[in-house]
């Protein structure tokens, strides 16, 4: 287990590189911590393959360092860093038996054989593969391939950190659930720090203590799945967590106050004094919309069935704003108005969150 | 166009693909088939496109039988998972080409393909090669193709599943509105219940090979009349609890009873299977009605809103999935609560009990 | 009932192969077997014999001595050709501008007619004017492949070896593309060998495309008649002489149509039975 260090890394796929597109990562100043279950959160090609490949070793960066524990493993290779990493598709050794690939990586260590069996019976009942141990490994469906590459991992006990690449990709939509949910019960119970990425929301939400948002070779912003629910720092933030997203709508300052269509808008209690001349936007989440007697003045274009809930597709103009009701809940059928929670609400310049 | 099934199958060396089964598309409406991978979804769609030939039963369209018809004649499109597009065309040529098989004049092409683009939001790509784009516009362009055949029967297999979530989200948001204004009829496979809910109309609920059930959306969501269309149109998993009727009461358990009503209370003692959505199911006590249990915390996920907590109650896995956040422990016992009103009752076969009564 | 519309005019584009097919390798084959069972005088008087030719050629000391040469040479040639190949494949690059050049490189030995190929290394292994004859006499090696059967083994060997090996360099390359990164860096990760990745990556991956180049190889050698006989016309006296240019010079060189035709149908059945055997045991374990 260790703490993982980035530190002033940049990365360029090219020889050279001129200006900031070259870089597939941007400045990256990052600390995680021992222990952690974290996600690395963005939209594809936003560069977090490639920041995990940097972490694993499979990549060398351009720039800067990774330190673990204070130890610099910048130049060392993947197999001295005491890493895992999962990757999209399972690999699996075909012609082994579910026991010999488990039992690879201590073979290949030089694990004395008593010690490999209890290791390997261990890992193989954590992840419900007990049952398989003697059949050939490319007779299992995809889910299990993948517990296998997961449980080669886990079966060496000088791991420092777990790296799972999307690993749910090819696993069948109704066993993503199930695998997801086991592998944050494996967290739980090993409390080895694992980096998780994906483009998928509700995998990183669900999985994550802590969401690294990436867009654009660069972060984002870090934070516990509250905080990014509650306090996305950038509209990117609020527009990529939450389904849908969250409502951006442009607006303007007088007096002191946030002003869309012609009413105040609430931000609670935010300074104005940097503000002039920027692009002003007001971010609040459809959860948190609701229908009321006063307010902006709304069109019900569509209203969606997502089964628990309905996502009402509401427009002000030109602006739709999206709002969530219960199933009981009525919806008027005209003169509709839009309120925002206070609390909830906030405000963006040029896509930063005014604090 | 209307698209009927009489008694169709498919079989293939001994292997059943489709079970003898009836299906009845209306005109103009749109159909999601709802099933996991092996579901039959797939097969059932080349079926209908007549790519494949059925071993028993007949296809008609508009009154028309068409079993034997090749695909060609049969003025089907067809959208897939992977982006499929002529690499070697440009987005503009792409697009055109059903129209230059079927011959259309420069000017025809020249409208029509611009009109779809804009509605595709492909304007700017035109010029480009399928290579070049991004997954959504490869996908998009796809669709555009699809769509400017103006074919009676639009089949779309599962055509979001490579797409990033987001994207997923907002092609998926564009669907309905692409197929209001039109008045062929659409079939969309998918995996996710969450979609087939979202984009309306009717689903087809499949397992294994068979359409376990058909109907509007949102009906077969809430009142299913099949333990296994509850538990196919159900993410996550749908709690299916064995209990047991003894007297007039459902006993789980040691410690878990509530009172049998409505047609329930009619019922034999014996097993019976209760299903009960996640959302259901909750940490916070609800009103004076429901019934609490208490179980032994195994797994939870907090995403930023809500929790989905996994407990195990009498070996029997739960899952509640509650608004807000409920960072319970693992291994604590907590208790929870559901609305016995809210359940739906099965025969141990799968049947429903009281199709008229259960909420979902 | 489903009404199935099938169109068998298809069959029209087909007639005109089926029937230069017929011509050309059905009804001779029939007539090779016409001729295995019989014997003839000349004057298309023919005497039925039913298996005679057949047990007089299974018990010619010349059949098992050619069938003898013939199975040293197939097994040697694949030993050599089948390892060989595979360690030049993984050698070749897979990613940049060099791809191109050695696919090209490996390409050519295979696009050189036959009878150039065996005319080739006549020349190039002639002992008093060949680059290699000459040289390996120069280096103090007695070397004269038109004398001695060593000699000529090792040059029949040398020829078959460079003109074959990129057929299974390239089919074992084609296998090797096809296994994704994320193997290799598992393997790493795992802290295996590269013996290990070879064994249990690379090995298991190829196995399929191996399989039909092994099959290649011992089919085309078992039947191989032009570059050896170009190159040593079956000399020094008998001693290179494989399985079909034997069966020419009975055939041809004596007339003997029935022994021939017998002959010929032996090497057909075994050649049927040892790839059958290849096969199975290369497919097994496999569904």
């Amino acid at each position: 287990m260790a703490r993982i260090t980035l530190d002033n890394l940049r990365h360029s796929y090219a020889d050279n590189p001129r200006g900031p597109e070259d870089y597939a990562l941007k400045q990256l100043d990052v600390t995680w911590d021992d222990g952690g279950a974290y996600a690395l959160l963005g939209p594809s090609g936003c560069g977090k393959t490639t920041l995990l490949n940097i972490i694993s070793g499979l990549l060398k960066a351009s720039q800067g360092r990774v330190l673990f524990d204070d130890r610099d493993v910048t130049d060392l290779p993947p197999d001295q860093r005491n890493i895992a990493q999962v990757f999209q598709f399972p690999v699996v050794y075909d012609t082994m038996t579910v026991y010999d690939n488990l039992a690879f990586p201590l073979r290949n260590r030089g694990v004395a054989e008593r010690e490999v069996k209890s290791r390997v019976e261990a890992i193989a009942e954590m992840t419900d593969l007990t049952g398989m141990l003697s059949q050939r490994a490319d007779g299992l469906t995809a889910d299990g391939k993948q517990k296998i590459s997961l449980g080669r991992g886990l079966v060496r006990d000088d791991v420092n950190v777990i790296m799972f690449d999307e690993p749910l990709t090819v696993i069948d939509p109704h066993l993503k659930w199930q695998l997801r949910s086991e592998l944050k019960g494996l967290h739980q119970r090993i409390g080895t720090t694992m980096i998780y990425v994906t483009h998928d929301q509700t995998e990183a939400l669900t999985f994550a203590d802590k969401v690294v948002v990436m867009h654009d070779g660069e972060v984002v912003q870090i934070g516990t799945p509250v905080e990014l629910f509650e306090r996305p720092h950038h509209t990117f933030v609020g527009y990529f967590i939450g389904s849908p997203g969250m409502n951006v709508l442009p607006c303007t300052v007088e007096d002191g106050h946030a002003v869309f269509a012609g009413q105040r808008i609430e931000v609670g209690n935010v300074s104005m004094k940097d503000v002039s001349g920027k692009k002003l936007e007001v971010g609040v989440r459809p959860e948190f919309v609701t229908f009321g007697p006063e307010g902006i003045p709304v069109e019900i274009e569509n209203v969606s069935d997502a089964g628990r809930f309905r996502i009402v597709d509401a427009r002000h103009g030109e602006h739709r704003i999206n709002l969530l009701v219960g199933e009981q809940d009525a919806i008027p059928a005209d003169g509709a108005r839009l309120s925002f929670d206070p609390q909830q609400t906030r405000l963006y310049a040029d896509g930063w969150l005014v604090n | 166009m209307s698209l009927e099934l009489r008694n169709i199958s498919y079989r293939v060396a001994g292997d059943t693909h489709i079970f003898p089964t009836d299906l009845e598309l209306s005109e103009g409406g749109f159909n999601t088939l709802l099933g996991t991978t092996l579901a039959g979804k797939t097969t059932l769609m080349q079926l209908m496109a007549g790519l494949l030939i059925p071993t028993q039963g007949e296809i008609w369209f508009n009154g028309r039988n068409v079993t034997g018809v090749p695909v060609q004649k049969r003025n089907v499109s067809m959208v897939y998972q992977q982006f499929i597009n002529y690499p070697h065309l440009t987005v503009f040529e792409n697009i055109a080409s059903p129209l230059r098989v079927a011959r259309a004049s420069r000017a025809e092409v020249n409208r029509r393909v611009e009109a779809m683009a804009d509605l595709m939001k492909l304007t700017p790509m035109l010029g480009r090669r399928p290579s070049e784009l991004s997954g959504g516009q490869q996908q998009r362009t796809a669709m555009a193709r699809a769509l400017i055949k103006d074919a009676d029967l639009v089949l779309l297999d599962e055509p979001l599943a490579n797409l990033d979530f987001k994207l997923r989200e907002e092609l998926r948001d564009e669907l309905p509105k692409l197929f209001a204004d039109r008045s062929c009829t659409v079939v969309y496979a998918t995996t996710e219940p969450g979609e087939a809910l979202l984009l309306g109309g009717d689903t087809a609920a499949m397992y294994e090979g068979r359409i376990v059930e058909f109907g509007p959306s949102g009906m077969i969501y809430r009142n299913p009349s099949q333990l296994l269309s509850a538990q196919v149109f159900s993410e996550p998993p749908i709690n299916a609890i064995r209990v047991t009727k003894s007297g007039n009461e459902l006993v789980l358990g040691d410690d878990v009873r509530w009172e049998a009503s409505g047609k329930t209370a009619l019922l034999g003692d014996g097993e019976y299977v209760v299903g009960i959505r996640p959302h259901l199911v909750s940490p916070i006590a609800g009103a004076s009605q429901s019934v609490r249990i208490d179980g032994r915390v195994l797994i939870t996920e907090l995403s930023g809103s809500e929790s989905v907590i996994h407990f195990d109650h009498a070996g029997q896995t739960w899952i509640s999935q509650a608004h807000g956040i409920h960072a319970l422990k693992v291994g604590d016992i907590a208790s929870f609560h559901f609305d016995a009103s809210q359940c739906l009752y099965f025969t141990p076969d799968g049947n429903r009990i009281d199709p008229q009564g259960g909420h979902a | 009932m489903s009404t199935k519309v099938v169109n068998q005019k298809g069959w029209l584009f087909v007639l005109p192969v089926v029937v230069l097919v017929a011509f050309n390798a059905i009804i001779p084959l029939m007539t090779v077997v016409n001729y295995s069972v019989q014997e003839t005088f000349g004057d298309n008087i023919f005497f039925f014999e039913g298996v005679k030719w057949f047990k007089q050629v299974l018990h010619s000391e010349r059949f098992h001595a050619a069938l003898g040469r013939q199975l040293f040479f197939t097994f040697t040639i694949l030993a050599i050709e089948v390892p060989l190949g595979v360690a030049i494949a993984l050698a070749m690059p897979r990613k940049g501008v060099w791809v191109s050049v050695c696919l090209v490189l490996m390409a050519l030995p295979l696009l050189i007619p036959w009878n150039v190929v065996g005319a080739m290394w006549n020349i190039f292994a002639l002992p008093e004017i060949g680059l290699l004859g000459k040289t390996l006499n120069i280096l103090g090696i007695d070397y004269n492949f038109t004398r001695q059967p060593i000699s000529a083994w090792a040059t029949l060997i040398a020829m078959d070896v460079w003109h074959w090996t990129s057929l299974v360099v390239l089919l074992a390359y084609a296998g090797l593309s096809s296994i994704p990164d994320a193997y290799y860096q598992a393997a790493r990760i795992d802290g295996a060998s590269s013996w290990a990745v070879f064994r249990y990556i690379q090995l298991p991956k190829m196995k399929r495309v191996l399989t039909i180049a092994v099959l290649l190889r011992f089919m085309d050698s078992f039947n191989i008649y032009t570059e050896p006989f170009v190159l040593t016309g079956g000399g020094p006296g008998n001693t290179t002489t494989l399985l079909s240019i034997d069966l020419v010079k009975v055939a041809l060189g004596q007339f003997d149509l029935g022994p021939a035709a017998a002959m010929s149908i032996i090497y057909f059945l075994i050649i049927l039975a040892l790839s059958w055997i290849f096969y199975a045991v290369m497919t097994r374990g496999e569904e």
